[in-house]
């Protein structure tokens, strides 16, 4: 039952969401400049996304007032780009530490023949190292553009480090042209021996044979692996060159927005890249006996060219008599 | 300690350039180089505003973050600099830069952009105060003379304030309240967090 003492505790709540209601039509109607005087959110939204306009100074580009996508591209960099290409080249490191403790160095089986065959030309041991020594002067100089600041300006202070990620700069710059060179030659070389085939599920199926001892693949000039190889260099090559160059020719063939994101692209493929070839060297060098051989010397041993590329083998020595034959 | 800050007033610029000219004449910067710009949005049409725009020397500054070799430091009054002797020219801090600010000598190709030039608040860089060397590479350290920037001090409209971001922010809010409309201190929501913090 509605007493008189319910009745007028209702009044008085009416009354103040009364009152409340008329201070909140206050608030909104004081013009929102007065509120927050110097933020520039009610300028932003009257200029609706116009952030370019005209300048009376002969570089036209100084037009653009503001590009908020700077902050996006710095949140990239320094955030994903940095942290998950840092602990991917780790993981990769640590990975092939992990899988040498297990697996041991791949021994040839049969012993070393003491006979070897030519594996590589002179003209395919040049473009591979044309490649390779460039490759390894841009990872690193590209690498300190990216971790140097932390992992080596402690160590050797500001004005060291500077002039060293300087000299990466130019060295970055200019060796480029051999790193793009020695693709397009390997790329001429080698193509004919990459192209996928029936053969190269066998080889899948083993798992490339490294998983165990005494599982060898058939295998032509090149197995699948190494198929893989040549064509995520290619690909890797294409990208880092387009991209690149881009970066080299600031403004030359793309905006603002191409410029950033050829330098993300160029960031997130180059870690890749570098990613790839740790794996690369570690199987030519330390992961197996006789492989560094192929591109050291050019000549490989009989029974290392039996086991890894059998059918190469075959053809090669169909004819030919190895060296050190008698 | 004051912490020194930009406040462009868009409402009151009337596009006359007499902060790029004082700027460029007190700190001798070479041609190519703007290390101020007046930009002019919707000119010609309503809502044509003109606006003078530097380095903001920014609280979470993105050049500072993205520099390769780390060459940006922040002084006492919160002004940001760098070391041109550190300095590769990499471009870096132009594509962070939400403002443009970042300048560099040369056209660049090759990444020969040349070591990169920026407004310094008219306080120099890391050289002792007012050498001769310090002029040469960052222009007049006025803030050492315990003068404020140039750019500001010519402002003849004083849309482009200078000084201690506490008190120009003041200033602005009393102007605003004052003729009763004001569309914001330009860039502040980007250069410092929680904009006017006033």
């Amino acid at each position: 039952m509605l007493t008189f003492e319910t009745g007028l505790r209702i009044l008085r709540r009416a009354a103040a969401a009364l009152l409340l209601g008329v201070v909140v039509a206050f608030a909104n109607l004081t013009p929102a400049a007065a509120q927050q005087p110097a933020n520039d959110a009610a300028l932003m939204e009257a200029l609706k996304g116009t952030l370019s306009g005209r300048v009376s100074i002969p570089d036209e580009k100084s037009g653009l007032l503001q590009q908020p996508r700077g902050r996006e591209w710095r949140e990239m960099r320094e955030g994903p780009v940095k942290s998950f290409g840092g602990w991917l080249l780790v993981a990769v490191v640590v990975g092939l530490c992990a899988f040498f403790a297990w697996r041991g160095r791949v021994r040839v089986e049969g012993g070393l023949s003491g006979r070897t065959i030519e594996r590589f030309s002179p003209t395919e041991r040049f473009t591979h190292w044309l490649t390779a020594v460039s490759f390894i002067v841009l990872g690193l100089s590209g690498l300190n553009m990216s971790f140097g600041r932390r992992l080596i300006l402690p160590l050797i202070g500001p004005d060291a480090f500077a002039g060293l990620t300087e000299i990466g700069k130019w060295s970055h710059d200019y060796l480029s042209f051999a790193f793009v060179l020695g693709v397009f030659l390997m790329a001429v070389i080698w193509l004919r021996h990459n192209f996928f085939n029936a053969l190269d599920a066998q080889w899948f199926k083993d798992g490339g044979g490294i998983l165990k001892k005494g599982v060898h693949p058939p295998s032509s000039k090149f197995n699948a692996g190494q198929k893989i190889l040549f064509w995520a260099v290619m690909l890797g090559a294409l990208v880092q060159a387009v991209s690149g160059y881009m970066l080299m020719f600031p403004f030359y063939f793309a905006d603002m927005a191409g410029m950033q994101l050829s330098l993300l692209v160029h960031a997130v493929s180059g870690i890749l890249f570098v990613a790839l070839i740790l794996a690369h060297i570690y199987i030519g060098t330390l992961g197996m006996e006789g492989a560094f051989d192929a591109m050291g010397t050019g000549q490989v041993d009989v029974n290392w060219a039996r086991e890894h590329h059998s059918l190469w083998a075959k053809e090669e020595l169909g004819g030919a008599r190895a060296h050190g034959d008698d | 300690m004051a912490r020194m800050k930009f406040l462009l007033d868009s409402d009151r610029c009337i596009e006359c350039n007499a902060c790029v000219t004082a700027c460029k004449n007190e700190n001798e910067v070479p041609w190519g180089i703007n290390r101020r710009r007046v930009v002019t949005l919707n000119d010609g049409a309503k809502g044509e505003k003109s606006i003078s725009m530097a380095c903001m020397h920014c609280e979470d500054a993105p050049c500072m973050a993205v520099c390769p070799v780390d060459c940006f430091y922040r002084t006492d009054d919160g002004v940001v600099l760098h070391s041109k002797d550190l300095c590769i020219g990499c471009g870096y801090c132009f594509y962070a830069c939400p403002f443009g600010a970042p300048q560099y000598p040369q056209v660049g190709n090759f990444g020969s952009r040349g070591k990169m030039d920026k407004c310094t608040f008219c306080s120099g860089g890391p050289e002792d105060d007012n050498t001769k060397a310090e002029y040469d590479k960052y222009g007049a350290n006025r803030l050492a003379e315990g003068k404020l920037p140039l750019c500001a001090e010519f402002c003849s409209t004083r849309s482009l304030l200078a000084g201690d971001g506490d008190v120009i922010a003041q200033i602005y809010k009393d102007r605003v309240a004052r003729r009763g409309y004001g569309s914001g201190a330009w860039g502040w929501s980007t250069a410092y967090k929680g904009g006017t913090g006033a």
